[in-house]
């Protein structure tokens, strides 16, 4: 009997406290959010290292400037988007163009809005290390790569020439460009960014040839200079039918997005993320002192910031 | 072939077993030899015939647009799964705000005395160490994230595991609805249902929390249903007698006496829920996982393991206290103890929040990623390349892919695709029974008509290529610490770390090791499948009848002798379960090597967590738990069925 009563309380309970009402998915923040009285930003951070530095220099100043909270969630490019429109993070720092998601969320839903543009343009190429590419000069033209095909087989690659691509959450066309430009090579899926670039820095150690999947800003550069292969040229709708693509990739400019929520009720943290706004070289900057010195990122937000006050100030007022 | 030795072996050898063997492969073969002309003539051999297939693209997409689409506005959302979701927010916030209002001195002075009371002083000064070591490490809030989602996590866990676990331990019907469905979750790699759970849910806690569920209720149910079910039948039959109502049999006896079952089960769901917490960062659970997996994504091994240590000290810690709760070998010690010193925990709370110093003071850090981060850089730098004699480790995973990988990859690909699922039947009926073989090769064929049976030949490859090497090592190992006590001893701290470190910390060192494709991903698996194999085989040796032992040594058997004829014939059971559990372990990590080259089903599977693509992710998935099934049902003795139920 005893059981069953409070069997019945607890039901009771549960009930009151979920309201009995609707509980939309979408005006949930994450439970970490928010603790002990704090104002607390959640921001997004993607696998790759330039969007981690966009995060901490964001971080260091909504702490340090604005008294905020900040908690950082890693989430992959498209599920991002699904995050953001949830509210379980409250902005995105650099998207490089996805037009479905863009179509879905800010434009259908509504559950997303623009935080305009990063001040940073983004591309994505094919690229060879600088030291083969002096010595072989002709292979910065697609048309002569598959000279070179033997000379960058791999184990991986079988009979053919590698061309290594990197995390399977990047945009990527090159399946179909092997396929459509009659490329002598095999396209093996490095599977993280991480994987790529420390078979990138093992290849470069040994002054062995390679051929990659790369995109720009990237601090990798720095380390390893790579020179680019050209494809054939970009145009305006070229690569509208994935199995057809045969051209090179656009040159994006890359954005921002808050969840539409925080854009309106976020306060100066929304008014200073709208406002984020910074170049290639000061985002080389700070990735290199993440990934290469190996310094957290904040210590190397903390270093961008002493010397870019200028810069950073504007994005407060 | 079959049927000319077969008359021959039967004259020979007249044992049952021989016997038997070869009857059940005589049948097969009378099988094969009507079907496969028959399946040769009306569709071709070579790869999976494209008629026999399903394409699950569209029908995919559709669900998935559709779940986007509505999950703010339809009522199975709002009513059903948003309050789910809700809840599950709540209880983490709860436990959350609840550690931090205690800071670290009042968590780790209470975590002291838990460990304490259960299992005494030793434990608990190890179990300060531990908390103390997480804040050292500049890891107390991750920490502290990560606790509370446990905390969450497995109290769901072990509610559904229990409730689940009565219903099978009381009810015959509902024991044999139930066990397939365990015997298939036992088996699951945790990647391959990610992406569903997502895309209900969304990135984020409550994903995480009901992911984490999903993998660790099982053990739960399992050992709730064993305990009930091997209960003495005489107390129950004493209680009977004494006029006891059902309830109160259920609640006085067999409950009480399923105790250590019950606790067992507890330690193996936390155990389980653990490992999940790295996983489940890929679906944004935060925490110590969200730390490796950050640190990965810059290559920063000793950032990764700085986020790693602690998870490895709380499984420690959650394993010994639980283990020592499950024993029962509760310290004597008098109330007035008990109350003292928990008093003295709170006090020491208490006194620090007064203080202030409710945060870990960020002073008291200690910086563990560079020194580890050039140790491993030098260790990769003088192992990749130029080792005089033996070459470096690229040339070694260049030769293990070149002369492994791809003729067992071109073989499997290759061969018809019948002779595979006879194959599989053949192995399968031969360790096992029929309906161990029979869900083997419907595993196998549903893997042929979603579509993925080249992959999923890939992956098979990488996975058999990986057993192997396990097990000729981990046998090795085994053997040796069996022989030697203090070899044993060297190795189970070893053993206990490799068990518990979160897959994906070693993941880089493997490839800056091996280079990217399948090589690394097979050498992350025998990482992580080798402590158990080492470890079952270790026990099973250890077990033989020391009788049987004593009499061979007297007849004047050599040491070697001993072990080939006595030894290892005698711990054949330990040593199948050992390889069951490899390829179980071994295929958990392959799949997890989709990140770091292993391409096939494994990169599928991150693909379509990466892409929110649930088509490919799905059928990946789907396909990834057939292969496990299949991989499980082969390798699964005939007499492990019989035990389990006792």
């Amino acid at each position: 009997m005893r059981l069953r009563t409070t069997t019945a309380a607890a039901a009771a309970g549960l009930l009151l406290l979920t309201g009995c009402g609707a509980a939309d998915m979408t005006e949930q923040a994450s439970p970490f959010a928010n603790a002990q009285g704090a104002r607390t930003v959640t921001l997004s951070v993607q696998s790759w290292v330039g969007a981690q530095a966009n995060v901490a220099v964001a971080r260091y100043l909504l702490e340090h400037e604005l008294g905020y909270r900040v908690d950082t969630v890693q989430v992959d490019e498209v599920p991002a988007w699904d995050a953001l429109s949830q509210g379980r993070v409250d902005a995105l720092l650099e998207d490089w163009g996805h037009p479905d998601q863009e179509q879905r969320y800010v434009v259908d839903k509504k559950t997303i809005a623009r935080g305009g543009d990063l001040g940073v343009t983004g591309h994505i190429g094919w690229y060879v290390p600088t030291y083969f590419a002096k010595a072989h000069p002709d292979v910065t033209d697609w048309k002569n790569l598959n000279k070179y095909a033997s000379q960058f087989r791999t184990p991986e690659s079988g009979g053919k020439g590698q061309l290594m691509d990197g995390s399977p959450s990047y945009v990527t066309n090159d399946k179909a460009l092997v396929e459509n430009l009659n490329l002598d090579y095999q396209v093996v899926f490095a599977g993280s960014e991480a994987a790529q670039i420390t078979q990138i820095r093992r290849f470069a150690q040994e002054k062995k040839p390679f051929l990659t999947y790369w995109y720009s800003p990237q601090w990798l550069f720095e380390k390893v200079p790579m020179t680019e292969v050209k494809l054939p040229a970009y145009e305006d709708g070229c690569d509208a039918d994935p199995e057809k693509v045969a051209c090179g990739y656009p040159r994006t400019p890359l954005q921002k997005y808050l969840n539409a929520d925080f854009a309106r009720t976020g306060g100066k943290a929304a008014a200073f993320l709208k406002k984020f706004r910074w170049t290639t070289e000061d985002q080389n900057m700070v990735s290199l002192l993440i990934a290469d010195r190996k310094l957290t990122p904040e210590e190397a937000a903390k270093r961008w910031v002493d010397s870019h006050e200028s810069t950073w100030r504007t994005w407060l007022s | 072939m079959a049927t000319v030795t077969a008359p021959a072996l039967r004259a020979t050898l007249p044992g049952v077993l021989k016997h038997r063997a070869v009857r059940k492969l005589l049948l097969l073969a009378l099988v094969a030899a009507v079907l496969a002309p028959l399946a040769h003539a009306r569709w071709h051999s070579g790869t999976w015939p494209a008629a026999l297939t399903v394409d699950l693209t569209d029908p995919l997409t559709h669900v998935s647009d559709w779940i986007i689409d509505n999950r703010d506005s339809h009522p199975l959302f709002l009513y059903f799964f948003g309050h789910i979701s809700n809840g599950v927010v709540l209880s983490v916030r709860a436990v959350y705000l609840f550690l931090l209002a205690a800071g670290w001195a009042g968590v780790t002075a209470l975590a002291a005395f838990v460990a304490w009371r259960t299992a005494g002083v030793r434990l608990a000064l190890g179990t300060a160490a531990a908390f103390l070591t997480c804040g050292l490490l500049g890891m107390w809030v991750p920490t502290m994230q990560t606790l509370a989602l446990m905390v969450v996590a497995v109290l769901a866990s072990v509610a559904v595991g229990a409730v689940l676990g009565l219903a099978a331990g009381l009810s015959d019907r509902m024991d044999r609805a139930l066990r397939p469905v365990l015997d298939t979750m036992q088996v699951l790699p945790a990647f391959a249902y990610l992406l569903p759970v997502v895309l209900v849910f969304g990135i984020g806690v409550p994903a995480a929390v009901l992911a984490t569920v999903v993998y660790a209720a099982p053990p739960m149910a399992r050992l709730t249903s064993l305990g009930l079910r091997g209960a003495d039948k005489e107390v129950l039959e004493a209680v009977e007698s004494l006029g006891a109502t059902a309830r109160q049999r259920l609640l006085t006896a067999r409950i009480p006496l399923a105790r250590r079952e019950l606790l067992l089960g507890l330690n193996q769901t936390i155990m389980m829920a653990l490992s999940m917490a790295v996983i489940a960062s890929v679906i944004g659970g935060g925490g110590l996982g969200d730390r490796v997996y950050q640190a990965l994504a810059s290559v920063d091994v000793g950032a990764a393991l700085a986020a790693g240590i602690p998870i490895v000290l709380l499984a420690v810690v959650l394993d010994r206290v639980t283990a020592a709760a499950g024993r029962g070998t509760e310290p004597a010690h008098g109330r007035p103890t008990t109350y003292a010193l928990l008093a003295a925990a709170v006090a020491v709370a208490v006194a620090v929040r007064l203080a202030g110093r409710l945060d870990w003071p960020d002073a008291w850090t200690v910086a563990v990623a560079e020194p580890v981060n050039r140790v491993v850089d030098w260790m990769t730098d003088h192992l990749y390349s130029g080792v005089p004699v033996i070459g470096g480790t690229a040339d070694w995973a260049g030769r293990f892919t070149t002369w492994v990988l791809d003729p067992v990859r071109d073989g499997l690909q290759g061969l018809p695709w019948w002779s595979v699922l006879l194959l599989v039947a053949a192995l399968a009926w031969l360790i096992g029974t029929w309906r161990t073989a029979l869900t083997a090769v419907l595993a196998m064929a549903a893997i042929g008509v979603l579509g993925v049976w080249e992959p999923s030949m890939d992956t098979l490859s990488q996975v058999l290529a990986a057993v192997a090497v396990t097990l000729v090592l981990g046998f090795a190992t085994g053997v040796a610490a069996a022989r030697d006590d203090r070899v044993e001893r060297l190795l189970r701290p070893v053993l206990d770390v490799f068990q518990t470190m979160p897959q994906f910390v070693y993941l880089i060192p493997v490839v800056a090791l091996f280079g990217v494709g399948r090589a690394p991903a097979v050498a992350a698996a025998v990482v992580y499948a080798l402590p158990a194999v080492v470890r079952i085989t270790t026990q099973g040796l250890r077990q033989v009848d020391p009788a049987a032992l004593e009499s061979a040594r007297s007849l004047g058997a050599t040491g070697g002798q001993q072990l080939r004829q006595v030894q290892l014939p005698l711990a054949r059971p330990a040593l199948l379960l050992a390889l069951n559990q490899g390829v179980v372990l071994v295929l958990a990590v392959v799949i997890i090597g989709g990140l770091v080259g292993g391409g096939a089903l494994g990169y599928d599977a991150v693909f379509g967590l990466a892409q929110g693509d649930l088509a490919t992710g799905l059928v990946a998935g789907a396909a990834i738990v057939c292969l496990g099934l299949m991989l499980d049902r082969v390798t699964q003795p005939a007499d492990r069925r019989a035990k389990k139920g006792a």
